[in-house]
């Protein structure tokens, strides 16, 4: 699949990049997946399972070009049940687990103002895949965060208890939104070549588009607590060790396994 | 020997799409270069949703499609650049659609990704007509449909997104 060539210098850093964004939407779309046959109505059942799907599909994009860029052979299906959890990229965010409805709606939507924003931004890479995806991406996205945010303002401007659950997840979800900014070595020498999205740029977006429907929602963000950090070397909160032994155990006890 | 593009269009066309059989895979814009160079034969192909599930149905029918073709060498690649959408289709592709039940897509506009920016512009109902309808999800039987219901024919019916 992959048409563009990679700089040597840049190899070991995109990768690390891509399994970043293959991760977030493998674990997103592993968590949504477990609403399946559990959802609020038939039609959110539907929607999250929609949603999911393609989470995965951008995931399985981005970690099949992640392992053509790694170039020791990793498809991604070694990549997606074949890691443990210190050598998983996603943002802590994503991995936490689905709690009530209004949380997992807090999650996404917090989650997908990022993606959003960070696939926009990587529609301009110079590398012909990564750019054919994130074009993809950033559509279905879209349609993600647009989902989440009516579910947002339901909630928050709604009954007293829908204001309570929602309020409560933006709260104890917080402290996982700061990470998705971080600028770390491989981001920093990354956006130098175009090949990764600029907290610096998409922050700011991120912020508004936040602000914007949270006070639409009636909800208050909270201000000066702590943040969480790691995620991105592969430190990870308690959740991620059960969702991959749930997700991984087919392909880990019968690997040669073929359907 | 082999055969010429034309030929290869012609037996492509003939592939349906998986999910909404009256549409081919051509005119839904999935097929998007065939390319002849003797004996080798490359067709490449591109998704319509990332996650779409019959990406792998597609790729086997092509396959199957040009196998009697003599080509030695056939390899079916699947590509992002450009990405997909459904500002190729032509009116003929929109109308089948609207006779087969599903309310077809409309031009791409500045889609906006805010809360309740599409309820400005509801969908036709492809069995009446009437706009009197309502979103009942932004997802129906698969990601690339959404469900609405038609207050004037109370019918429920889905509408393939523009994309």
């Amino acid at each position: 699949m992959m048409a563009a060539a990679i700089d040597d210098a840049v190899r070991s850093d995109l990768f690390d990049y891509l399994l970043r964004l293959g991760d977030d939407n493998l674990v997103l779309g592993q968590r949504l997946g477990e609403w399946c046959g559990h959802g609020p109505t038939l039609e959110e059942d539907i929607g999250l399972a929609n949603i999911s799907l393609d989470c995965l599909g951008q995931a399985t994009s981005l970690l099949r070009l992640a392992g053509e860029v790694e170039g020791r052979g990793r498809d991604e299906d070694r990549l997606a049940f074949h890691r443990d959890v210190r050598e998983f990229n996603n943002a802590m965010l994503v991995e936490q687990p689905n709690g009530d409805y209004a949380k997992t709606i807090v999650r996404q939507f917090l989650y997908d103002a990022f993606g959003y924003h960070q696939f926009e931004a990587l529609t301009g890479a110079p590398n012909e895949d990564l750019a054919g995806i994130a074009a993809k991406a950033v559509k279905e996205v879209r349609y993600h965060v647009r989902h989440a945010g009516e579910w947002l303002v339901r909630f928050g401007d709604g009954t007293e208890e829908s204001h309570r659950r929602a309020q409560e997840a933006l709260d104890e979800l917080w402290c996982y939104t700061d990470e998705l900014f971080e600028r770390d070595e491989v981001v920093a020498r990354l956006v130098d070549h175009g090949l990764a999205a600029d907290p610096a740029v998409i922050r700011p977006k991120w912020d508004a588009m936040v602000k914007q429907v949270a006070e639409r929602a009636t909800l208050t963000l909270p201000e000066d607590t702590y943040q969480s950090t790691g995620s991105r070397q592969g430190i990870h909160t308690e959740h991620l060790g059960h969702l991959l032994a749930e997700m991984q155990i087919l392909p880990r006890t019968y690997p040669d396994a073929k359907w | 020997m082999a055969a010429d593009e034309q030929q290869i269009r012609a037996l492509l066309e003939a592939i349906p799409d998986p999910e909404i059989p009256v549409i081919n895979i051509v005119e839904m814009g999935i097929v998007r270069d065939i390319e002849i160079d003797g004996d080798r034969l490359r067709v490449d192909i591109t998704p319509t949703y990332t996650g779409c599930p019959a990406m792998h149905e597609i790729k086997t029918a092509v396959h199957a499609a040009v196998a009697d073709l003599g080509f030695g060498d056939v390899e079916v690649r699947t590509v992002y650049a450009p990405a997909w959408t459904t500002d190729t289709w032509s009116n003929e592709t929109r109308q089948k659609l609207k006779d087969y039940g599903i309310a077809p897509p409309g031009p791409t506009g500045d889609e906006s990704p805010l809360p309740f920016s599409s309820e400005q512009k509801p969908v036709a109902c492809p069995f009446c007509d009437a706009v009197d309808t309502e979103l009942k999800s932004a997802f129906g039987s698969t990601a690339c449909k959404s469900l609405h219901f038609c207050r004037a024919c109370h019918q429920p019916f889905e509408h393939f997104k523009c994309h």
